[in-house]
């Protein structure tokens, strides 16, 4: 190889490993929360573990998300917003009953990101999948194409709005991971409750950190995605289904 | 935006104008940036850390929205809109409507308002 | 084509008045139901978290789809250069911007935030159909608009076969793009097919002339022009070809689905016991649809038998998008097999619409904005032949 060329190789790639050590971009795994200034990494997965044999018919993760994100019913249910609900399973052929929290799966893939037109739908880089409400234009093609039914479209103008949790008519909303509460280096309110009063069923945690609990489980226990056909990888994972 | 600022120089020097958006900054010295240039910029500023904060989880506490409705808020309602709010005053007079309270609650928080 | 051919119609009766009164009539019905959708939020609608997409959409995608099939009869005279088609392409093209107009207009007036539109146009995620689907619509106007100048401009006539081609290749490509809405979803068990794309353009192919026809029909007849039997024997077969392509596709994606097993319970449900959608397929889809029409064009040679049949096809196309709009979103997504699945959030259950009085008002109002441009247009410009009568055309 000439000269030239070789120099111009040394040269890009100093380039590519400036670029790639830009900031936020970090070389060492995070730790633990990161501060309010940085910004979301990709080397971070959020995720959920949900043992589904510990659910139970309590509906605290229901309660808590309400409350914590400010979404109630007006008493008309078929158009109130829902971000998780409890789903009741009986099996057709055995009878064998089960219940498990549903809510936003947080998909690697995720069709809603795919079919936005705005891109208002998005995956932020540690996986946790939003609705950007200032670019949402209400078509709710998110919402035909998720197949968890885990979106919502706002159908009345809404006051009273929790100040961490921004939400307004017209738009479409959906589990948000709790971010506002994991980028302050908690956990979302579902696991809270769950653990605090329900059956302990739910952790979170994220995926990609091998000291994790969720990921030490993950290897060693069986679990499983919901419609795991579809290759979406979730981030919710469920054990007992 | 030049027009804004005239409009708004105007407004604030001819305080005897029966029409003139009146509010009171209740709290704190100083903004986050100098008055000249919120009053000139402020959209572009939260604009920008909207983008920010939305898509890259950057939550710079003194350029967060909560944190301007926590300081502006006023100190009767608690709240940035109403009749002698903030953030509806200027805006209702130059008639620029603002759809940002939709969607984000104008409220003081309350852990804001425990802090005199 | 010599411009002394054509002529605008006259439109000072009292019946032209009258027909843009009720039409104009029903667009503010519908603009003022989009206002009031807008104001107190899509809770007045019979739209919900399950189905999220209704009358407005079912109506919007039917006037949409038939636009881009409105612009067949100019293809077939200026791509394949059919003569005895050319004094019809000036119609099939204003048609094709009229209908587009009025579904685009419901779509528009429909969203959570309709004020947000400019923000649909700036900001961009092209891996979703529906941001091409601005484009290729938008494209569309401008192309049709072009290729109509170069139909009326009789300098610009010889570019016209250029811009036909042109116009037709982008209507297929935006009727794909259509089909496609429904076809990328792996989320519903109805949807998720590579066959709703070719199924979308042949009923573009049908929907667009049965309307074209009717449009043709009228306005000859209401403007006094003569309408020979050699046009009409033509768009008779025309028509015939393009419904009974719809029912082929329709029974070749039925049958497939029925091979599968675990297909099996989606399509008991639209085919067997679904309610409404069943009814709907069958009477409507099949039916009124396909083989009525069918019976009347290859049947009898009548001008009452040809607008029947027309009427049948749109009435049955309709039916068929509200079958898919709607009877897909109501069937439940299949997330646990085997399992009987039961939440607050209607999981498990096949969810019930009844369409509320904005969403029909919305409904009519885009088909009634469509009509009333046409016919307005039809004033202010040449579109229309002065004659169709059989001795004055060329082949």
């Amino acid at each position: 190889m000439n000269p030239d060329r070789r120099q111009l190789l040394r040269w890009g790639a100093a380039a590519a490993a400036g670029a790639a050590l830009a900031p936020g971009f970090r070389l060492i795994e995070l730790a633990q929360a990161r501060s309010p200034q940085e910004a979301a990494s990709r080397l971070q997965r959020w995720g959920l573990l949900i043992d589904i044999t510990k659910c139970g018919e309590c509906d605290a993760c229901v309660t808590a998300c309400g409350e914590e994100n400010g979404w109630t019913g007006h008493g008309r249910a078929e158009t109130d917003p829902q971000w998780i609900r409890t789903v009741h399973l009986r099996d057709r052929r055995t009878g064998y009953a089960q219940t498990l929290p549903l809510m936003c799966q947080h998909c690697e893939h995720p069709p809603c990101v795919d079919v936005c037109p705005t891109g208002a739908s998005f995956k932020r880089a540690d996986g946790i999948v939003l609705v950007d409400k200032h670019t949402c234009i209400g078509c709710r093609y998110c919402v035909m194409a998720c197949p968890y039914g885990a979106r919502s479209f706002v159908h009345e103008a809404v006051s009273g709005q929790k100040p961490d949790v921004p939400r307004g008519k017209g738009t479409v909303e959906s589990c948000t991971l709790c971010v506002h509460r994991v980028d302050r280096g908690e956990t979302p309110a579902c696991v809270e409750a769950c653990n605090r009063d329900g059956g302990g069923a739910m952790a979170f945690g994220d995926l990609n950190d091998a000291s994790s609990t969720i990921h030490r489980r993950l290897v060693n226990e069986p679990s499983s995605q919901i419609r795991a056909d579809l290759a979406l990888n979730t981030g919710v994972r469920y054990q007992g289904l | 935006m030049r027009a804004v600022a005239a409009i708004l120089a105007a407004v604030l020097t001819a305080a005897a104008h029966a029409d003139a958006p009146r509010f009171k900054i209740e709290r704190g010295e100083a903004c986050v940036l100098p008055t000249a240039e919120m009053r000139r910029d402020h959209m572009k500023v939260l604009l920008r850390q909207r983008d920010l904060t939305m898509h890259q989880g950057i939550r710079e506490p003194r350029f967060s929205l909560k944190n301007c409705v926590d300081c502006h808020a006023s100190r009767a309602t608690g709240s940035v809109l109403g009749k002698d709010g903030f953030c509806s005053s200027c805006h209702t007079y130059a008639a620029v409507s603002i759809d940002c309270f939709e969607c984000h609650s104008p409220q003081r928080r309350a852990q804001a308002a425990a802090k005199p | 084509m010599a411009s002394l051919h054509y002529r605008e119609i006259d439109g000072r009766s009292g019946a032209y008045a009258a027909l843009l009164a009720a039409l104009g009539a029903l667009v503010l019905a519908g603009l003022a139901a989009a206002w009031t959708m807008e104001h107190q939020g899509h809770h007045i609608t019979g739209m919900t978290n399950r189905i999220v997409w209704g009358l407005p959409h079912v109506f919007a995608v039917f006037l949409i789809v038939a636009a881009s099939g409105a612009l067949n009869v100019a293809s077939i005279a200026s791509v394949f250069g059919r003569e005895l088609y050319k004094p019809l392409a000036r119609l099939s093209g204003l048609l094709a911007v009229t209908l587009l107009a009025g579904g685009l207009a419901v779509l528009v007036l429909d969203l959570g935030r309709p004020e947000r539109l400019i923000v649909a146009m700036t900001h961009y995620n092209f891996k979703s159909i529906f941001a091409w689907n601005i484009f290729l619509y938008t494209g569309f106007f401008a192309l049709v608009a072009v290729y109509l100048w170069t139909m009326f401009e009789r300098r610009m006539n010889r570019h016209s076969a250029r811009l036909g081609l042109a116009a037709f290749v982008w209507r297929l490509v935006l009727t794909t793009g259509t089909g496609s809405i429904f076809g990328f979803l792996v989320a519903r068990e109805a949807y998720d097919s590579a066959l709703l794309a070719p199924l979308f353009i042949v009923m573009s192919f049908s929907f667009g002339l049965a309307i074209f026809v009717l449009v043709l029909m009228a306005a000859c007849r209401w403007t006094g022009r003569p309408l020979g039997d050699a046009v009409l024997e033509r768009l008779r077969k025309l028509l015939g070809v393009f419904a009974a392509a719809v029912l082929y596709f329709v029974a070749v994606y039925h049958l497939t689905s029925l091979y599968m097993t675990r297909q099996h319970e989606v399509e008991r449900f639209f085919l067997w016991d679904g309610g409404i959608y069943t009814a709907l397929f069958w009477l409507g889809q099949v039916l009124i649809g396909g083989i009525v029409p069918l019976a009347l064009l290859f049947g009898t040679a009548s001008r009452r038998a040809l607008a029947a049949a027309a009427l049948a096809v749109i009435l049955g196309g309709i039916a068929q998008v509200y079958v898919l709009i709607i009877g897909g979103q109501a069937y439940p997504q299949l997330m646990f097999p085997g399992k009987d699945v039961s939440s607050s959030f209607f999981d498990g259950v096949v969810a019930s619409y009844a369409p509320s009085l904005p969403e029909a008002a919305l409904a009519v109002g885009g088909v009634a904005l469509a009509l009333v441009l046409t016919a307005l247009a039809l004033k202010v410009l040449p579109f229309l032949p002065r004659s169709l009568a059989d001795g004055e055309l060329a082949a």
